[in-house]
């Protein structure tokens, strides 16, 4: 099965490449990629093992059940929200409230949180490479995200909403998506607050208000990026997000992001899970 | 003078939401989670931004009674916005609006400038093309401001239309306060020279724009 998606996966990525550098000028470059990527979703209709995020799905199941760090345990006792070692349908229910930490987290930093307390990792090297370089074939945050994500693969989003800092954080991300700062005068909504926009040639789902979009949109992360080659997660995709809003960076697992996050999956309520996506 | 009175206005009103925002937040427990949440992109630690960077933290009076309004500012503080801006507006000492459309058309395209990756002694781009269709052969144009093909010829080349195409670069909100648009001006995003240099890219009848 492992052998099957890696061959599948190196042969449409070989396949996709070639077609991604067969093209010139910034228009026909676009247009050309959408419908290259158009072709690659149906040929990985028809071939499921064939998305490249795949292998992050594996790896990251590897070093979920590695045995690691000073307590020398694997992270299948790690409470993702719906008790300790169930991963089916954790994902959907996530940010969520933690009592064990008193705080609201999301896949990713619960995944951290249970590294650090449960096999006592150092999770600083992990954190700080959070966000996987070009060329460096993905990091372990992206392996165990995408991982614990695709146990949640057909289910629908269920933002939980019921205790006060929940219902805290999902206020804080509503207020932080319409303010605007830095010196462009951004907000996430300049981009994401009318259907049907685009910038440059990219399409912009509008986020401000729930939908399809949101649910499109949020629900498929992570993706595998076929720009970057590589898989990114919902934290990157905040991370950039700000970078190009002109603030300075914001903290991976940080508490502006994490209540971003609960808005939005409030946005996409209902929406199906189907990671990692395939995206531009 | 009339700028105090304005500003003093703004301010006011900035003031009295300072209570809480349009989600029903406390603006300080947000503020609070932004100042702990942005880290300084010129370390690679958990270092909190620096100075320079954490002044983008904190917005300004416009920007919060924009993100209090929802973008929708009713009437009065409307009146009020349009007026400040076009107060901080600065125009060029020698009265000449029109620069060199070429020049423009570059910065229109550019995208750079003032993200934590850009080069800090680069001046910064534009980046209309992300927002408007302008040229008509460039094909990556976005669609979140209007097109701005046949600028110039639809207002026939006036001298008054000329001097408000410069007055909204400079300070978006002179036209539509509470504009998706950047104060490029106003905010030191560009120099007087490129807004010159893009009020010609619209405005100059040798521009492709208006071809």
């Amino acid at each position: 099965m492992k052998m099957r998606r890696l061959i599948g996966a190196l042969i449409l990525g070989i396949a996709l490449s070639a077609g991604l550098a067969a093209v010139s000028g910034p228009a026909t470059a676009q247009e050309d990629a959408s419908k290259g990527i158009e072709q690659y979703r149906k040929m990985m209709a028809e071939d499921p093992f064939a998305n490249p995020g795949l292998l992050y799905v594996d790896s990251g199941e590897a070093l979920w059940k590695e045995k690691r760090g000073t307590n020398n345990v694997s992270l299948e006792a790690c409470d993702m929200g719906k008790g300790p070692g169930v991963l089916e349908g954790a994902m959907a229910e996530m940010p969520r409230y933690f009592a064990d930490a008193d705080k609201v987290m999301d896949v990713e930093s619960r995944i951290l949180w249970c590294m650090e307390k449960l096999q006592g990792l150092d999770t600083g090297p992990v954190k700080k490479k959070a966000f996987s370089k070009s060329g460096e074939g993905g990091s372990e945050m992206e392996f165990l995200a995408s991982y614990v994500s695709s146990m949640s693969n057909g289910m629908p989003l269920k933002p939980q909403l019921s205790h006060p800092k929940e219902k805290e954080a999902y206020a804080l991300g509503e207020a932080l998506f319409f303010l605007r700062a830095g010196p462009f005068d951004f907000s996430c909504e300049s981009c994401h607050g009318t259907p049907g926009s685009r910038i440059r040639l990219q399409d912009l789902p509008d986020l401000s208000k729930p939908g399809v979009d949101a649910q499109k949109t949020i629900a498929t992360w992570p993706a595998y990026r076929v720009s970057t080659e590589s898989v990114k997660t919902m934290q990157h995709r905040m991370s950039d997000c700000y970078r190009q809003m002109r603030m300075p960076k914001v903290g991976f697992g940080s508490d502006a992001v994490t209540a971003l996050i609960t808005y939005l999956m409030k946005q996409a309520e209902g929406g199906e899970v189907q990671v990692p996506a395939l995206k531009r | 003078m009339k700028t105090t009175i304005i500003s003093a206005a703004l301010l006011s009103l900035a003031l009295t939401s300072v209570q809480a925002t349009a989600g029903g937040v406390p603006a300080e427990k947000l503020q609070k989670i932004i100042n702990s949440s942005f880290k300084d992109p010129d370390k690679s630690t958990e270092a909190p931004a620096t100075p320079t960077w954490a002044s983008r933290l904190t917005p300004d009076t416009v920007q919060q009674a924009c993100s209090e309004a929802r973008n929708h500012p009713d009437k009065d503080l409307a009146a009020d916005m349009e007026k400040a801006a076009a107060a901080s507006v600065k125009y060029p000492e020698d009265g000449k609006l029109l620069g060199d459309w070429k020049n423009g058309e570059k910065i229109a395209q550019n995208g750079k400038g003032l993200r934590f990756n850009d080069k800090v002694d680069e001046p910064s781009g534009g980046n209309c093309y992300a927002c408007h269709q302008i040229d008509k052969k460039e094909l990556a144009f976005g669609t979140i401001g209007p097109p701005l093909t046949e600028y110039g010829k639809n207002r026939d080349f006036s001298e008054e239309a000329i001097k408000a195409t410069y007055a909204k670069i400079y300070n978006s909100h002179t036209v539509v306060p509470c504009s998706h648009m950047p104060r490029f001006g106003t905010m030191g995003i560009l120099t007087i020279d490129q807004i010159k240099d893009l009020t010609a890219l619209l405005m100059d009848k040798e521009s492709p724009v208006n071809k």
